[in-house]
């Protein structure tokens, strides 16, 4: 088996026992990594009960996982899953960073975590040696101080025990900050300073398991590769398609800020009430000339290097660091909350990452919080006192704490918006839900639908198996590509959005068969394993549970406000039209092989071989 | 350079509205069609100086000698400015085409603007009594 380590640790929290698993070749060759074989690994472990699991209950597991290509595609991803606190099903969340390079290194494809800790711990895997470590110290801590004593103590013990090895870098971690302690379902589990996954609200999961944080460093080298000439001909290929992208690698994905608002009408502006701004002052060139102070800054092996780090140096915000910050935050943690100046979304960004907050799910709260006060359903006291004028940024940025602490009306907001709203909803004996902007209990990206100019469509979220995530898209498969398929591949590869944009698909699947040597790969993937990853994790979605449950007929569809037509700008009255996304819609369940409700059909099932899946929908009576 | 050490490139963005273009009463300024570059035609010009206050960037300027003002001319879709920097590896300047996702004129902006960014990006508070 060439490409993978061949190992996995099982580390059972409760416990404290520490396993070496490994997986058939054909389990590994049908799921690839990542997000497929995280799919796998909980619909065996927990798909029989799954409606019962409780996210945040030992039961549940959190997965660490890489792909044959971490490491050898430019850009190093890992990623995250388990039982979803936001959707209730199972979402693959990926992050950046060398931790899934250092795993591998240490001989290991993956890490499965289940139970929970007697204390707060943190798990370290250095080489060979994986140990289980007493994290109270840094309980309560945030981010950045997390950070530091963890790659102090790394320091040390990697010195003491491989000295033959001289300095050392750091080990990479995964950690998660208050919010993932306090079990917040927006939550992200964190990578260096400011890499978060944060889709599925994972930073909740390894709270629950009394879990801090993750540290790996590998010594050895990369698995075996088939063929590694054609492979290193490949790196250099990738690079140089990877360099041509000029705007990305200089602005990265931060100029969109001010572009996906003025130009496509498709950025949430205070709490989506419109997506369309031309605040100049939000501009890249504001960003570039007056905060960024490292361009080209990049993980491993990287060559779009799409990070900017940014710091104010002047001014009452002072001394806060982020990376650019991306579009995502740009948006969130910007336009959406009313905020239009760099230097206070550069705060709130960098406040967010400390707290271990998701920069989209916790932006998302803030925004319908906001709204609610905007139309006076909240008040001051409500709020404990906190003033929530679109643009009050430090208004803003305490409410952040509170939901990060779960202290007052945070507690809710905790939550996530459309759990807040059902909540509120009940107290002030109105229906509040429509002011929540979320697909199945996640926040939505932060690319509308309403103006199509996007890359979105219609109904991209709406059949999302992923439900709110962004870089993963609900799509039609068309005659010569399947845009889905590829999004779940590179899940599961685990490759980078960003540098797999700039290189065609042709080069990754060579990296494919250079790296594993399965010839045929690519055909099975578009042909059965893809599509078994995406009605896995459509039947975990649709079994959901234990306190909400989605059905396909209902909950299928759009925010309510993408209905309400554009107030604003060039693509003003735009909305989505109810006939056309019924007709695409449709048309996708169709695709997928799904009937007229958005239920997977018996002779889907079967001929893709998932007989456990058709037997278990059928129990649960879904299908 | 307005401050040391904060030198900066000042260039015509060729707006997507083109504001020196309306701006100009004699009718001298026209827009490439291939190469959405602003066109001078000498004939016309009489050096008023309007499309010099109508950029956003101040980018255009009076020639020494003739009566006529000078606009970046994108020589003819082939940047010379740009052809030199990437060839010396600077990778400063870079041509931006209509396709791409970036706004052309958020990067019209007046020098001292910019360098006042600059400045404080680099020095910090201290660079401020430098502005």
């Amino acid at each position: 088996m060439r490409g993978y380590a061949g190992k996995f640790l099982d580390i059972d929290l409760s416990r404290e026992k520490i396993t070496e698993i490994t997986f058939d070749e054909n389990i590994l060759r049908s799921h690839v990594g990542g997000r497929g074989l995280a799919a796998r690994i909980l619909w065996d472990r927990l798909g029989e009960n799954w409606e019962a699991v409780d996210p945040f209950a030992p039961e549940n597991i959190l997965t660490i996982l890489t792909g044959p290509l971490t490491g050898f595609f430019p850009g190093g991803r890992v990623c995250v899953s388990g039982k979803s606190p936001q959707s209730n099903g199972m979402v693959g969340s990926t992050v950046g960073g060398e931790f899934g390079i250092d795993l591998k290194c240490a001989g290991y494809d993956g890490i499965i975590i289940t139970g929970r800790a007697s204390r707060p711990s943190y798990i370290t895997i250095y080489e060979n040696q994986v140990s289980v470590k007493d994290a109270n110290h840094i309980w309560g801590k945030t981010g950045k101080h997390t950070l530091k004593v963890l790659t102090e103590e790394g320091r040390r013990e990697l010195k003491a025990n491989f000295p033959e090895y001289g300095e050392l870098k750091e080990p990479s971690a995964l950690y998660i900050g208050p919010a993932g302690e306090n079990q917040t379902r927006v939550a992200a589990v964190m990578a260096k300073w400011t890499h978060g996954a944060g889709y599925g609200g994972y930073g909740g999961v390894m709270g629950s398991k009394n879990l801090k944080a993750v540290l790996a460093k590998g010594l050895g080298p990369l698995p075996e590769v088939q063929n590694i000439e054609r492979l290193s001909e490949l790196i250099k290929q990738a690079d140089k398609e990877c360099y041509r992208s000029h705007s990305f690698r200089r602005w990265g994905t931060g100029g969109g800020g001010y572009l996906f608002a003025a130009k496509s009408s498709s950025e949430p502006v205070r709490n989506w009430q419109d997506e369309w701004h031309d605040e100049k002052s939000y501009a890249v060139d504001k960003f570039e000339q007056r905060l960024w102070v490292k361009r080209y800054w990049a993980d491993y092996g990287c060559p779009t290097s799409c990070l900017k780090l940014a710091t104010p140096k002047t001014g009452e915000f002072k001394g806060a660091i982020t990376d650019n910050p991306d579009y995502e935050l740009q948006a969130f943690l910007g336009p959406n909350l009313g905020i239009f100046r760099p230097e206070d979304n550069v705060y709130l960004a960098s406040l967010v990452d400390d707290l271990g907050l998701c920069g989209i799910q916790s932006g998302n709260a803030l925004g319908f919080i906001g709204e609610l006060y905007q139309r006076k359903i909240v008040n001051q006291d409500d709020l404990g006192g906190l003033q929530l004028e679109w643009g009050n940024t430090k208004a803003f940025a305490e409410m952040a704490k509170r939901i990060a602490k779960r202290e007052g009306i945070g507690n809710l907001l905790a939550e996530g918006s459309y759990r807040a709203a059902l909540e509120l909803s009940k107290r002030k004996g109105t229906s509040l839900t429509s002011y929540a902007i979320h697909e199945k209990g996640m926040a939505i990206g932060a690319h509308g639908v309403r103006s199509g100019r996007d890359f979105t469509s219609t109904i991209s979220y709406a059949c999302n198996v992923q439900a709110g995530d962004h870089t993963s898209l609900a799509s039609t498969p068309k005659e010569d590509e399947n845009a889905e398929l590829n999004d779940v591949l590179n899940d599961s590869g685990v490759l980078c959005n960003f540098n797999t944009f700039s290189v065609s698909t042709d080069l990754i699947w060579d990296f494919f068969e250079a790296v594993t040597g399965w010839e045929t790969l690519r055909q099975e993937w578009y042909e059965t394993s893809g599509l078994k990853i995406l009605q896995l994790q459509r039947a975990m979605l649709l079994l959901g549970g234990p306190d909400l449950k989605w059905r396909a007929y209902l909950d299928d569809e759009n925010p309510p406000r993408f209905y309400e037509p554009l107030p604003s700008g060039p693509y003003k009255n735009r909305a989505v039209k109810r006939g056309s996304f019924e007709e695409e819609k449709q048309e996708y369940y169709e695709a997928v092989g799904w009937d007229r409700n958005g239920l997977p059909k018996t002779e889907t099932l079967r001929k893709l071989g998932l007989y456990d899946v058709e037997a278990k929908l059928k129990r649960a009576q879904i299908i | 350079m307005l401050v040391p050490g904060a030198e900066v490139p000042h260039l015509c963005v060729q707006c997507e509205d083109y504001p020196c273009v309306k701006s100009c009463t004699m009718d001298a300024l026209s827009v490439s069609a291939k190469t959405g570059a602003v066109l001078v035609d000498e004939e016309k010009c009489i050096a008023c100086g309007a499309c010099i206050e109508a950029c956003p960037g101040r980018v255009p300027h009076l020639h020494p000698v003739k009566k006529i003002v000078l606009i970046c001319d994108l020589c003819d879709g082939k940047p010379e400015c740009v052809k030199v920097c990437q060839e010396g590896n600077w990778d400063a300047l870079q041509k931006i085409t209509r396709s791409s996702w970036q706004i052309h004129k958020v990067h019209a902006r007046k020098p001292e603007e910019i360098t006042r960014e600059i400045v404080s990006n680099l020095y910090g508070e201290a660079g401020e009594e430098y502005i």
